[in-house]
């Protein structure tokens, strides 16, 4: 795909970290595409970070290691990292820079485009609208996936945030449009790698899928490439190719890490936790390539998923995700001990274009009501709870109680499902339902009544429960 | 509409330097900053274009023989040795009355025109085709002087729009075209050898000037109520609204960009989501105006810099954002600048003073901040014009604190250079309080100076009024913690009552639904009028519980008629509201009366009931 150019230039100056000096070079640009040839005959490939009159700043994606200033060719590509785009990508399995790590030949097609990406004109975008369904149930219900939407999956270390990214890249499905998965993986560990593989084996071999791999002893480098290399094929996939396309990148802060040692090694004045002052417009060039465009078909979804190190939400990472994407689904420990799988915790979590994707004509028209009434419960259960560990289960009123029962079934009917279960959007919402019918109707004022009776929603006991529903 | 032209400008205010094609090479380039050669004839802040592909970009160093510049756009491929030309000319906003309606970029070239990707380059050069109807307000002979009307422009919108005589500019009209179409860049009048175009160029880091600042302050209606109530801005106030991620700044900032009552808005994007400003279009496009005929878009300037557009354009916009509304504003009109969100603007002058290598100074932001911050913030105003007529420029900027963290250097900065603060809070937005204002940690200092000209536009009782709600919420807050202490049945009743009035002020005035039909907007009349009914009920439980009745049992009454109001009578209806506090007041004195409702006391024990008679 690339035209290298005939000069090849051997005066490398400086070898530090991930960078390489190249001395003497003429006529290059900035963002350019490297490669290096070492002694051995062992290609690398690198980008231009800066050009200063005759030096050349090159990041080289491969890691410096192994290379001597003496014995190594660079030439430069004149145009900035284009990889091939097309439907050939999809049931491939390559690594974080899209060379094919599945025995197959490299992947063709017959379009380029640079990694780097455009912004979409936003006259031109078109507001999300109808949903994703996952199949998670306490995603579909309550943080409803829109087509268009970048919605991220915060998680803190030891929760299987790894097995919930894979269940949603395996089993999402937007009705009967045609849809494809792209999974970024970055830093995974082998046996993490060899997971996903499994899981998403089939998706793969019914040509939905891309997966792109980088393992976490695959240089750090690349994993800068890797979301980039996934959008773009993504965005080609879905707006010339009309898909709709799921893209579930995972794990944002080891990609955030790999950022902050480019800065580092380029001596770079360090913002907060010394990640570089551009990691909000570096992470908004990742999640803004999502949408929809007038006049064209297809969409595409960014689910990046990120642990948030020692659990911290304010750490820049997840606080800087959080300002860029449209809402957030957030795992929690206490939730995960109860052993509920996925450990959502649905009060932290919201989508904020759930009421543009869910509803009447979108998922049902009981949805939004449903998921109102579900959440505002769960929030008098969450102080029901704290009110009986201070006074003891005994001062609790019956309406008290109801509510333990509801958080209960909350817990163990609604969010917890099989790993491998796909759940419809009509059983979730009918256990929503079920759960919800644990209150006594009082208590369910969102809902409407004509529903509460179709669902045969009980009648009020006694109102001696109600005295202090009006005190809280 | 070519934002970024170099030529001289009409009214001879800029003197060209360098001839175009006059060029230079470029040495060096990491990103948006580029090294050129320094060959004479190039000033600060001058407009360079960078390569064959003529990137804009801004001149911000000059040392020796080296000219430092920042790039507006996306310079991969731009290469040391590239030709760079400097345009002679600081980077200016081409004005007219064509941004109406408009959704421009950074540099205020126009988007609608522009394809579905921007691609670097992609939104230059696309021209204004309309033309106006001008409507000459002088005659060949007449003396003018500078910002005086020359013509009106008929057409322009649902506001009213001028073709004034330039600043600087003054003394005989030599020539004025007849009443006609004219496209932006026609000239319609020419005084004392300075031609006059139905558009005009400002350099946007400029304020334009004014005759004189400050005078008369009026309020700004927001139709919020716990703004319009408890934290007013002024005409030509400056509004900070600091909030972290999800406490609903942007829906906030687009109410008040619906329902405000200015004449003009310009709502900058600044380094904000894609899909938000697809919404704000769409919904600005849909909404009928509120004053009255046509679409609330027809009356608006629209500034997209989404987050992952060039961030240095980003940088730029904010300024010209500023200029687009000292321009409306000189036409004697009231202009509301909204940018959302600073932080992002200050996060580009941050990552570009690291490339400079600049010293930082708190995390990493440049020692400049709290100064480029402060200038921003000052061109806003109210203003007397050059012409001597009335106008000012409101700033609403949005800033958002990382961490939710209010200690941060861009929210600790700019709550220093701010007539009001519009905190928002977590926990409010948490709880689905919306608008989530802080009322503990907001504050107006044009409140004083409002009250007067509330009081004398009819409404004396505006001050004793915030300051009744402002003491109740107080009180209630310093109450919640001892609540969550020791439990609400341990408190006196006095206080009891005081807990309930915090809980109606908060659901019944200060709540508001942004989805609701009625109260997405709420008129200045109905405002007082809730606030004045929540207030009365709450004055009538404390003489009931004063007489003797128990405070649990007014705690159990339903008050849903005041707490309601607000979403069940229109927008203006003050006598609606008034209805419903009669209604809640009578409901409060059968507690009092014979035959107590079991309704209001339903449930209770029998004992309960002994303090009856």
């Amino acid at each position: 795909m690339t035209g290298w150019s005939e000069v090849e230039y051997t005066a490398v100056r400086e070898l530090r970290g991930p960078l390489a000096i190249v001395d003497g070079v003429s006529g290059v640009g900035w963002d350019e595409f490297v490669r290096i040839t070492l002694d051995s005959g062992e290609l690398r490939y690198g980008l231009v970070l800066e050009v200063d009159r005759e030096l050349a700043v090159v990041q080289v994606l491969e890691d410096t290691s192994g290379m001597d200033p003496a014995g190594v060719r660079v030439s430069f590509a004149g145009e900035p990292l284009r990889i091939p785009v097309g439907p050939d990508w999809l049931g491939r399995v390559c690594n974080g820079r899209g060379e094919p790590v599945d025995g197959g030949p490299p992947v063709f097609g017959e379009r380029g485009a640079a990694v780097g990406g455009t912004p979409i004109n936003p006259v031109r975008r078109e507001p999300p609208s109808d949903p994703v369904l996952t199949g998670v149930g306490a995603v579909d219900g309550l943080t409803t996936l829109v087509r268009g939407q970048k919605l991220p999956v915060f998680s803190v270390a030891g929760l299987p945030h790894l097995e919930l990214a894979a269940q949603i890249a395996a089993q999402s499905t937007v009705g009967g449009d045609p849809f494809s998965v792209v999974f970024a993986g970055m830093g995974l560990t082998h046996p993490d790698a060899r997971f996903i593989r499994d899981v998403l084996e089939e998706r793969s071999a019914a040509g939905e899928l891309v997966l792109l791999l980088n393992t976490a002893d695959d240089p750090v480098i690349e994993r800068i490439l890797t979301p980039r290399v996934a959008l773009t094929v993504a965005e080609d996939l879905a707006f010339t190719g009309g898909r709709h396309v799921l893209v579930v990148m995972t794990d944002m802060t080891a990609y955030a890490e790999a950022l902050r040692e480019v800065s580092a090694a380029r001596g770079e004045v360090p913002a907060r936790r010394a990640y570089p002052g551009y990691l909000y417009s570096d992470l908004a060039s990742l999640y803004e390539r999502c949408g929809r465009i007038r006049g064209r078909k297809g969409s595409v979804t960014v689910l990046p998923v990120l642990t948030m190190p020692a659990g911290d939400i304010t750490h820049p990472v997840p606080d800087l995700t959080g300002y860029i994407t449209e809402g957030q689904i957030v795992l929690s420990r206490q939730t995960h001990a109860l052993g509920v799988y996925p450990p959502v915790d649905a009060l932290s979590s919201l989508s904020r274009l759930m009421r543009k994707g869910a509803g009447p004509g979108r998922t049902r028209p009981d949805h939004l009501d449903l998921a109102a009434q579900m959440l505002a419960a769960l929030s008098r259960a969450r102080q029901v709870r704290e009110l009986a560990d201070l006074v003891g289960q005994a001062a609790l009123s019956p309406t008290d109680h109801r509510y333990l029962a509801f958080d209960e079934a909350f817990l163990h009917r609604f969010v917890d499902q099989p790993r491998d279960e796909a759940r419809s959007l009509d059983r979730t919402l009918d256990t929503a339902w079920q759960v919800l019918l644990t209150l006594p109707r009082g208590q369910l004022a969102m809902l409407p009544p004509a529903l509460l009776d179709a669902h045969g929603a009980e009648e009020e006991e006694t109102a001696d429960g109600e005295r202090r529903a009006s005190e809280t | 509409m070519v934002a970024v032209s170099g030529s001289a400008e009409a009214s001879g205010r800029f003197v060209h330097r360098a001839a175009p094609g006059d060029s230079c090479r470029v040495l060096r380039v990491a990103g948006p900053l580029v090294e050129m050669e320094y060959v004479g004839d190039t000033a600060m802040y001058d407009l360079v274009s960078l390569g064959e592909a003529g990137i804009p970009g801004e001149v911000v160093a000059i040392s020796g023989s080296v000219v430092t510049v920042q790039s507006y756009e996306y310079t991969g491929g731009l290469a040391p040795g590239d030709v760079a030309r400097p345009q002679g000319a600081p980077l200016s906003a081409s004005l007219g009355p064509g941004l109406l309606g408009g959704v421009f970029d950074g540099l205020l070239r126009p988007l609608s025109g522009s394809g579905d990707w921007l691609a670097p380059g992609a939104a230059q050069g696309v021209a204004e085709e309309r033309a106006w109807l001008f409507v000459p307000a002088v005659s060949e002979g007449d003396r003018v002087h500078e910002g005086g009307v020359l013509g009106q422009i008929r057409d322009g919108g649902p506001v009213p729009l001028r073709v004034l005589v330039p600043p600087g500019a003054g003394g005989v009209v030599e020539r004025v075209a007849p009443e006609g179409r004219y496209r932006q860049e026609a000239v319609v009048a020419a005084v004392s050898g300075t031609e006059v175009r139905i558009g005009t160029t400002w350099p946007v880091r400029r304020p334009r000037p004014v005759r004189e600042r400050g005078g008369e302050r009026e309020a700004l209606a927001t139709g919020q109520r716990v703004i319009d109530l408890l934290f007013p801005v002024a005409r030509g106030g400056t509004v900070a609204v600091p909030g972290g991620f999800g406490t609903g700044k942007t829906m906030l900032l687009q109410q008040i960009a619906k329902w405000c009552d200015a004449d003009v808005i310009v709502y900058v994007g600044c380094g904000e989501r894609g899909n938000e400003m697809a919404d704000v279009i769409a919904e600005l496009s849909a909404l009928e105006d509120p004053r009255g005929g046509g679409r609330l878009a027809d009356r608006t300037v629209t500034i997209a810099n989404t987050s992952n557009m060039p961030m240095m354009a980003r940088e730029a916009s904010i300024y010209t954002g500023a200029t687009v509304a000292e321009y409306f504003r000189d036409m004697d009109l009231d202009v509301v600048v909204i940018a959302d969100s600073t932080s992002r603007w200050a996060e580009a002058l941050r990552e570009f003073a690291s490339r400079t290598g600049a010293l930082p100074a708190e995390e990493g932001y440049p020692a400049g901040l709290a100064s480029a911050i402060a200038a921003f913030y000052e061109r806003a105003g109210a203003v007397t014009t050059l012409g001597g007529g009335r106008g000012s420029v409101t700033v609403i900027g949005a800033v958002s604190p990382p961490g939710g963290d209010l200690t941060e250097p861009v929210t600790a900065h700019t709550e220093r250079f701010v007539r009001c603060l519009w905190s928002l809070d977590r926990d409010l937005a948490y709880a689905r309080h919306y608008p989530a204002v802080s009322w503990a940690g907001s504050f107006s200092r044009d409140a004083a100076a409002l009250a007067a000209r509330h009081a004398a536009a009819g409404d004396p009782a505006w001050s004793a009024r915030r300051d009744r709600i402002a003491s109740v919420l107080a009180e209630a807050d310093r109450l919640a913690d001892l609540v969550d202490l020791i439990g609400i049945t341990a408190l006196p009743d006095q206080e009891r009552v005081s807990v309930l009035a915090g809980r109606l002020v908060r659901e019944g005035v200060l709540r508001q639904s942004a989805l609701s039909a009625h109260d997405a907007y709420c008129g200045p009349d109905k405002a007082a009028a809730l606030a004045e009914a929540v207030l009365a009920v709450v004055g009538r439980c404390r003489e009931l519980v004063a007489s003797g009745l128990p405070a649990a049992t007014v705690e159990t009454v339903d008050f849903g008629p005041v707490l309601r109001a607000g979403e069940e009578v229109g927008p203006h209806d003050a006598e609606g509201v008034r209805a419903r506090r009669e209604a809640m007041l009578a409901r409060l004195g059968e507690l009092r009366g014979p035959g107590v409702s079991h309704r209001a006391v339903a449930g209770r024990d029998v004992s309960d009931r002994d303090w009856l008679e």
